[in-house]
């Protein structure tokens, strides 16, 4: 161990061991980090399109708002080492969107408005542990936040919750994504830290 | 776009502080010593971990503020509520260590091969990894015409300052000081908005390239004026922190 000399450190939020992944600080703002310009897509012309292979399906905003959503109260950790705890999200489950696709497909590719992508493993986005999320705190999602949908998968590192989701195309392989392609890992599991490829 | 992979499995290394330059009262850089330095892209960052005595850790993401193949450097701005900045910018001093990893990011990155014209727009300390592709541009000898939109509160908050100052061919800097000016300035005096954009970026039709670094306002602002003023969204590329954002 390299001690810094005469460091101390804050360690806020000792009173929760266990909640904190390592390496990770609590903040209470909202941080926002993007890559490029924020897109903005009208809801008329807004869709979400699940691909399989030639087939797509596909729901309009109206669509979408018209399935059973669900609020979920979460802690999210950014990769660049914010955690911010207790955030409340609106949604749809993507079992629920899945449920209306013939699939068997062991990985997803998340698209965006903006050209991001993201990889994710099936199993890490079924059983209730993704949403296609459309409001925040009881607001509908700003658009610097993701908005007007963004996607929900608060056990991995948040780049994995991909901002201006528009769908998922279901493959064979794991390929990687945008910031995968830049050396980030292809999982992002903030309890094993795994921020980086080898981590 | 060019997607370099890279998929180098990063260490912790120990780095040693060679020297410590106060940029602004707020505003430290420190030079570093490491001995298995892979060398980065202008651009990049790295994470800096500290390590109390009792094993208690803090790990925070810098912009690498020296461009390649000179020693990586750092400049720090101390955030009033920090954990591990207060620490860099008031108690590091010359030959105190501290483990590092990186270079990190693949994005933010300037090459002199990228070719276009380069506009670079900086809030505050967001102009760290600007100057880097500053003194890459120049160390390089590239031709690429370059300007950079500086904002800061007031001159004595503008980071390298004197180097800035210095002549470079084919460097345009254009500062803009939003809270207050000094007798007889005569440059910008507000803060970035659609109407100074369109005076100071590139015209479209040059297909610059754009980096823009600076708090979230910042960037929302300048990134979503050059794409109204034609610049392809793929050509701007930002950086966001926020007053907590990982400085």
């Amino acid at each position: 161990m390299s001690v810094s000399r005469d460091f101390r450190g804050r360690r806020r939020h000792e009173a929760e061991p266990g909640r904190l992944p390592p390496g990770q600080y609590v903040t209470d703002d909202f941080p926002v980090l993007s890559a490029g310009p924020t897109p903005h897509t009208s809801l008329d012309e807004w869709t979400f399109a699940i691909r399989a292979g030639e087939e797509s399906t596909t729901w309009t905003w109206q669509e979408l708002q018209a399935l059973p959503s669900e609020t979920i109260t979460t802690d999210v950790h950014c990769v660049t080492r914010w955690s911010k705890f207790d955030t409340t999200w609106q949604g749809v489950s993507l079992d629920v969107l899945l449920e209306a696709v013939d699939q068997d497909a062991p990985y997803v590719l998340a698209f965006c408005d903006g050209g991001y992508t993201t990889n994710l493993p099936i199993e890490d986005v079924t059983d209730g542990k993704a949403w296609v999320a459309f409001a925040y705190d009881g607001e509908p999602l700003e658009p610097e936040h993701g908005g007007p949908a963004r996607l929900l998968v608060p056990h991995l590192y948040f780049w994995k919750s991909a901002k201006w989701v528009r769908g998922l195309v279901l493959r064979d392989e794991d390929e990687p994504g945008f910031w995968e392609t830049y050396g980030y890992h292809m999982y992002g599991d903030p309890w094993r830290e795994q921020r980086y490829a080898g981590d | 776009m060019a997607r370099t992979a890279v998929r180098r499995r990063l260490s912790w290394q120990l780095a040693t502080v060679t020297g410590v330059v106060d940029e602004t009262p707020r505003v430290r850089t420190l030079l570093l010593e490491l001995d298995d330095w892979q060398e980065h892209v202008a651009g990049q960052h790295l994470d800096v971990r500290l390590t109390a005595d009792d094993g208690y850790r803090a790990a925070r993401a810098y912009s690498i503020a020296s461009a390649p193949g000179e020693p990586p450097s750092i400049t720090v701005e101390r955030l009033e509520d920090g954990e591990v900045s207060p620490y860099l910018t008031e108690v590091v001093r010359a030959g105190d260590q501290f483990e590092v990893r990186g270079p990190i990011g693949g994005y933010f990155v300037w090459r002199p091969e990228d070719g276009g014209a380069l506009f670079i727009a900086a809030g505050g300390s967001g102009v760290v990894p600007l100057r880097a592709m500053l003194r890459e541009r120049r160390q390089s000898a590239s031709t690429a015409p370059a300007k950079l939109l500086y904002s800061s509160r007031s001159i004595d908050d503008v980071i390298y300052r004197t180097e800035l100052g210095e002549p470079d061919h084919g460097v345009e800097i254009v500062h803009t000081l939003t809270r207050s000016q000094p007798e007889g300035w005569t440059g910008y005096a507000r803060r970035v908005d659609a109407e100074l954009l369109r005076e100071v970026a590139w015209p479209s039709e040059d297909d610059p390239r754009a980096f823009v670094c600076g708090p979230t306002s910042f960037v929302e602002t300048v990134s979503a004026g050059l794409v109204e003023l034609g610049y392809a969204p793929s050509n701007v590329r930002t950086e966001r922190f926020g007053a907590t954002g990982g400085r």
